[in-house]
């Protein structure tokens, strides 16, 4: 049985290996500091599973500690030249994308298979685990193929990779850390809170005016939360269903659905939900961190008030 | 009201551009004590929590084969397949991308797609060389708003299109948050109600690359001649 630990265990090795990287290389600012983050970061993935909440907890203060006030500098990761990749693409042509393409199908394949194979009445992946172990092995296999394309040394895609890493740099990890955050607004209550204000604000006889409280409470706690999944049970257990549907008389399919996705104009609209909206900037070499999100917001609005229009004029004719 | 001070501090630390890690770290711990837990409680939370969302980074594992295929001319290949489609604009290929996003989310294939696996080396580059085919060399600030866009138009498909998709979190919450409280329905009774945005959404953002294709001709047709 492939458990996901196994694929936690090779994203920690391929993060340590980032670490070693960073210290070796003696041109590079702050080594000593950056092989620290993604050795830590590295330590998180491998041992997750074993070491106690607290440990971890304590590493993870520690890792962001060591990034400081104005976070770590870029590290100068050299590469080929534009000329050099040039003449590689005409060489290659389109068997280039090959590889990139199987990253997307492997896991595609496996998502659909690998839970359904069984021996002993075991499957050979959880079903929970399918499409994040389907990544892990479509990883394995872009990566054989790309190498045996490139004729490259398995070394030279781990310069690659910090390459890469390194661009994005420490803002890799913040996806992980605002979960954390959201775990912390729950357990200290801010949902409530927010709820609370939404709820004192709305006019209780005037439906649509409910409808566009509801809406934009979902939209407002998403941007707070970075999660519309966060804001959908505190909103619509606080507006939605004894308001909407059951003072309104809304067909509860249509609150919830169109209601979780005015949430969703919520995502697109904060750096709260840092793996869609930060990560791509980065990722992107942007220089502005709100630069996708800036793209994202004129779409966002239009949306919302789209689907409060959708809600009233659905919720409560069907 | 004294536990919103988290939110505040992100508010504050973002708009001042301090590090990010950092803001989010004292905001929990902010939001922790101003809700009553104690230290060790806190700092279990952040560890849980860290853990338990490590599938976020996982995503980390392909930029090994991305940057091996980049060396090997990926995105100038990329560029190179575009540059001969006649006809292509930025706003054509990005809507030809949230078309095909949004449909394959919609029967459950999010896989297909992603920042790191799709945007970063196809997606973005043939945006950028649809635009450079026709206006020459481009200038920096023009790419970086077509990257922009190439990354957004990945969300808005993936985020548009999953929740038409009977089996997906977001329906699956729906029809369980209902159900504790009493409403019993099926998967397709919500996920059918997902369909009006879909639509309205691919319309709203069609318009909107349409009139980034108009942005780009007038800033960068102006500059050529």
């Amino acid at each position: 049985m492939i458990r996901l630990e196994f694929v936690y265990v090779l994203a920690g090795l391929f993060f340590s290996a980032i670490a070693v990287l960073e210290w070796l290389d003696r041109n590079n600012t702050q080594r000593f500091r950056k092989a620290l983050f993604w050795g830590i970061y590295g330590v998180t993935f491998l041992f997750g599973a074993v070491l106690p909440s607290f440990v971890t907890g304590c590493l993870v203060i520690a890792m962001v500690l060591v990034t400081g006030w104005k976070d770590l500098k870029r590290s100068n990761v050299g590469s080929v030249n534009e000329q050099q990749r040039r003449s590689s693409a005409q060489r290659l042509g389109n068997r280039l994308f090959v590889p990139a393409l199987l990253i997307p199908l492997v896991t595609f394949a496996g998502t659909l298979t690998l839970d359904r194979i069984k021996s002993h009445g075991v499957a050979l992946v959880a079903h929970k685990d399918v499409t994040l172990v389907s990544l892990g092995l479509s990883v394995i296999v872009a990566l054989a193929a790309a190498l045996y394309l490139l004729r490259q040394r398995p070394v030279d895609s781990l310069h690659e990779g910090r390459r890469l890493m390194t661009a994005v740099g420490t803002v890799a990890v913040l996806p992980q850390l605002l979960a954390a955050l959201g775990a912390l607004f729950a357990a200290a209550g801010v949902g409530g809170v927010v709820a609370g204000i939404v709820n004192h604000v709305i006019p209780v006889n005037m439906t649509f005016g409910v409808v566009a409280a509801y809406a934009i409470g979902m939209a407002l706690f998403t941007i707070i939360m970075g999660n519309a999944f966060a804001a959908f049970p505190v909103m619509t257990a606080g507006i939605g269903l004894p308001l909407l549907v059951h003072l309104h008389g809304g067909n509860p399919a249509i609150v919830g659905a169109i209601g979780m996705l005015s949430g969703y104009c919520g995502t697109l609209m904060t750096p709260m939900a840092a793996n869609f909206n930060i990560v791509p900037a980065a990722l992107l070499e942007l220089p502005d961190r709100n630069g996708v999100i800036k793209a994202q917001i004129p779409t966002g609005i239009v949306l919302l008030v789209v689907n409060i229009f959708l809600m009233y004029l659905l919720a409560f004719r069907f | 009201m004294l536990t919103l001070i988290g939110v505040l501090i992100v508010v504050i630390g973002f708009a001042l551009r301090v590090n990010p890690l950092l803001v989010v770290t004292v905001a929990g711990v902010a939001t922790g004590v101003a809700g009553g837990l104690d230290p060790v409680s806190i700092v279990s939370e952040f560890g849980r929590a860290f853990t338990e969302n490590r599938y976020m980074g996982l995503v980390w594992l392909t930029l090994p084969v991305i940057g091996l295929l980049e060396r090997g001319g990926l995105k100038e290949r990329a560029q190179q397949l575009i540059s001969r489609v006649r006809g292509a604009t930025t706003g054509r290929v990005l809507l030809l991308y949230l078309a095909l996003r949004q449909l394959t989310a919609s029967i459950g294939l999010t896989s297909l797609g992603g920042q790191a696996q799709m945007v970063r080396p196809l997606i973005a580059p043939m945006a950028e060389a649809a635009a450079e085919a026709r206006y020459g060399e481009l200038p920096e600030a023009t790419r970086h708003l077509i990257d922009a866009h190439a990354a957004g138009v990945d969300n808005i498909g993936v985020f548009f299109g999953e929740d038409i998709f009977l089996a997906m979190g977001s329906v699956l919450l729906i029809k369980g948050f209902l159900e504790q409280n009493g409403i019993s329905l099926q998967p397709l009774a919500i996920a059918v109600w997902a369909i009006p945005t879909a639509l309205a959404v691919f319309v709203i953002h069609a318009i909107r690359l349409m009139l980034l294709d108009r942005r780009l001709k007038k800033q960068l047709s102006g500059e050529r001649s």
